[in-house]
């Protein structure tokens, strides 16, 4: 398994490193002293297994997992467990070490990112009704929080500055993504960026108007270049 | 008092004496400025951002085997995300018994 390193502290990084020398099936690719460089490197190298520090100064583990797309299989470093519960959110997430990390613990983690690997495997092969209901969910960061949204009861998201405000049927949320992030996760058969800071759900229309369309009780401009594409989505009599 | 072993470098070592004196090296090179760190946004009166530079320490404190002052360092970190310095005294003397020990490596 290809791996990287992700932890603020030389020490921690160091002591990784000689923990995989004694684990000949993994490779050291990279080490990284932050999350912004591992997400550089991510985006050119495919990895299979990310060793990550959960308390890292200004970006945490927490908030680099959710910048992945498809994230690897992850095991979480961290000199105290009150994260573990929030941990087992993510289905990436295969262990949670706890430092000073010792070797007989080390494998017992590689021997479970091992065996999620072929699990992962036999579920992409024969999709289950679970993962055709989770197709349809979201789940957004709210104080440390993840919050399950129905992905078409969204009707609106607008971005606002380095926050995005996502409506509901039932309610809004604010959170801290972008419009990019946001639109990658969702269908394309059912939402349009109509606008450089909107995303609309199509079937919420209620009508369209020269530059603009009324969904639910907001207005919302269409840039001139985005019209065209909402124009031919609708089944114009 | 409790005092600093190289218990869990060694266990990790094995016989690679390399790497030991490496991880030895890269603590005596990161601890003091770890260190230097705390004592600034103490003195600052940053109580949050101390309670992560006590949190970052405390991997060292664990790793030199000094599991009752590994305790002390958690109910401080506690304390001072709560904005209270309880605690200080005692977490200070361990940096002071870490420093003293890395000396005479």
């Amino acid at each position: 398994m290809n791996c990287i390193i992700i932890d603020d502290e030389a020490t921690a990084r160091t002591i990784i490193v000689q923990l995989c020398t004694n684990v000949p099936s993994l490779n050291v690719l990279e080490e990284f002293p932050n999350a912004i460089q591992a997400m550089k490197y991510l985006n050119q190298n495919e990895v299979d297994l990310i060793f990550l520090d959960i308390h890292m100064p200004d970006f945490t583990g927490f908030d680099f997992i959710q910048t992945l797309k498809n994230p690897p299989k992850i095991i979480l470093t961290t000199s105290d467990s009150q994260f573990a519960i929030e941990a087992f959110e993510y289905d990436c997430i295969v262990d949670y070490l706890v430092k000073p990390i010792t070797l007989t613990r080390f494998e017992k983690a590689i021997q479970k990112a091992r065996t999620t690997k072929i699990e992962a495997n036999l579920t992409a092969s024969h999709p289950t009704e679970k993962d055709t209901s989770s197709a349809n969910d979201l789940y957004i960061n709210i104080d440390r929080r993840l919050i399950k949204l129905d992905i078409p009861s969204i009707y609106l998201i607008e971005a606002k500055g380095d926050y995005i405000n996502v409506k509901t049927e039932d309610k809004s949320y604010t959170v801290h993504s972008t419009l990019k992030k946001i639109e990658d996760k969702l269908p394309n058969d059912l939402f349009l960026k109509v606008h450089r800071s909107y995303i609309i759900n199509i079937k919420k229309i209620i009508d369209i108007e020269d530059n603009s369309v009324l969904i639910k009780r907001d207005v919302i401009p269409v840039s001139r270049s985005n019209r065209p594409e909402l124009m031919k989505r609708l089944n114009l009599l | 008092m409790e005092y600093p072993n190289l218990s869990y470098i060694e266990t990790l070592s094995g016989n690679d004496i390399a790497f030991k004196k490496k991880l030895i090296a890269i603590i005596k090179l990161e601890f003091p400025t770890e260190k230097k760190v705390y004592f600034k946004s103490i003195e600052a009166k940053n109580f949050k951002k101390a309670s992560e530079d006590v949190h970052k320490l405390k991997h060292k404190i664990s790793i030199l085997g000094l599991e009752k002052s590994y305790a002390v360092a958690a109910d401080y970190e506690k304390n001072l995300k709560e904005n209270k310095d309880a605690g200080k005294e005692s977490f200070d003397n361990i940096l002071q018994v870490i420093t003293d020990f890395l000396n005479t490596l």
